[in-house]
């Protein structure tokens, strides 16, 4: 677990969006510029680190429930983007570092990947049986 | 005893249009499925399962058809998401379900899709999945997730 302002400091982010969200924590970080793979693997309530500032990230990443998402290599996402992530109440970072940094600052301060998540990790049906407990 | 009838018309029906190469509109069919299911107390977690399957289903019409419907029904069992489209179809279906299969152009990988894990993805997270396709026509996909 990880909060967000944290987050922020590690990676020297600006807050483009949910400076007021700050406080949130998230589980788990995956890092993707291929939002089909963000869709197949993400875990709920992550962070997402990618590349791809098209309004599609901020789409992939409320229907795979993203607390918030850090765009890399100092990419600033589309103004479509921006508003929607603002409507869907999710964060919005930007980091001038490149994704295998940024992802690696995260993960030696002890923000977890996905695959470190053992609860049915790999079938989404299984993760629904658990967190209905 | 008497048998109790099974309702035959779903409890709750929707219908969105999506269009082919709608990048700007696209994910809003789903954005609105996913907005009954949480007004009506559905658990977040089949609730995040028929998101992502109408989202996949959703970008595949957008990426590769011309046109396409999403229905939603709802009954008291499950949530059932019927996406039909108007398009190229697909002629090799079980080609198409395994993973990393993809006739994505560039451009559609530029957008972040057509990595080939859509349909298999959609699978993954169906109680029950079908689909069919008619090589010139279009195909129809019907997702299933039980409550």
């Amino acid at each position: 677990m990880m909060k967000l302002d944290v987050v922020r400091d590690i990676l020297n982010c600006r807050v483009i969006a949910g400076d007021d969200r700050l406080d949130l924590e998230v589980r788990v970080a995956c890092g993707a510029d291929l939002m089909s793979d963000v869709l197949a693997f993400i875990k709920p309530r992550a962070l997402l680190l990618t590349g791809l500032t098209n309004v599609q990230s901020v789409r992939t990443a409320d229907v795979a429930e993203v607390v918030a998402i850090v765009y890399v290599r100092g990419k600033m996402p589309e103004k479509e983007a921006v508003d929607l992530a603002k409507e869907k109440e999710i964060a919005v970072l930007s980091t001038d570092l490149p994704m295998y940094e940024a992802c690696g600052r995260l993960y030696t301060h002890g923000l977890a990947g996905g695959s470190e998540l053992h609860e049915g990790a790999s079938d989404p049906k299984g993760a629904s049986l658990l967190s209905a407990v | 005893m008497k048998a109790r009838a099974i309702p035959r018309e779903p409890l709750f029906f929707q219908r969105s249009e999506i269009f082919g190469g709608d990048f700007v509109n696209a994910g809003k069919a789903s954005s609105a499925v996913k907005a009954v299911l949480k007004e009506i107390g559905i658990n977040p977690a089949v609730i995040r399962r028929v998101a992502i399957a109408a989202y996949e289903a959703e970008m595949n019409v957008v990426l590769y058809a011309r046109k396409g419907i999403m229905d939603l029904r709802i009954t008291p069992q499950h949530v059932r998401i019927t996406v039909k489209d108007e398009g190229f179809g697909i002629p090799d279906i079980e080609l198409a379900m395994q993973e990393g299969y993809s006739t994505a152009s560039d451009e559609i990988r530029e957008m972040g899709f057509g990595a080939g894990m859509g349909l298999p993805n959609i699978k993954k997270n169906a109680d029950e999945f079908i689909i069919t396709s008619v090589v010139g026509r279009g195909t129809t996909l019907e997702i299933t997730v039980r409550l």
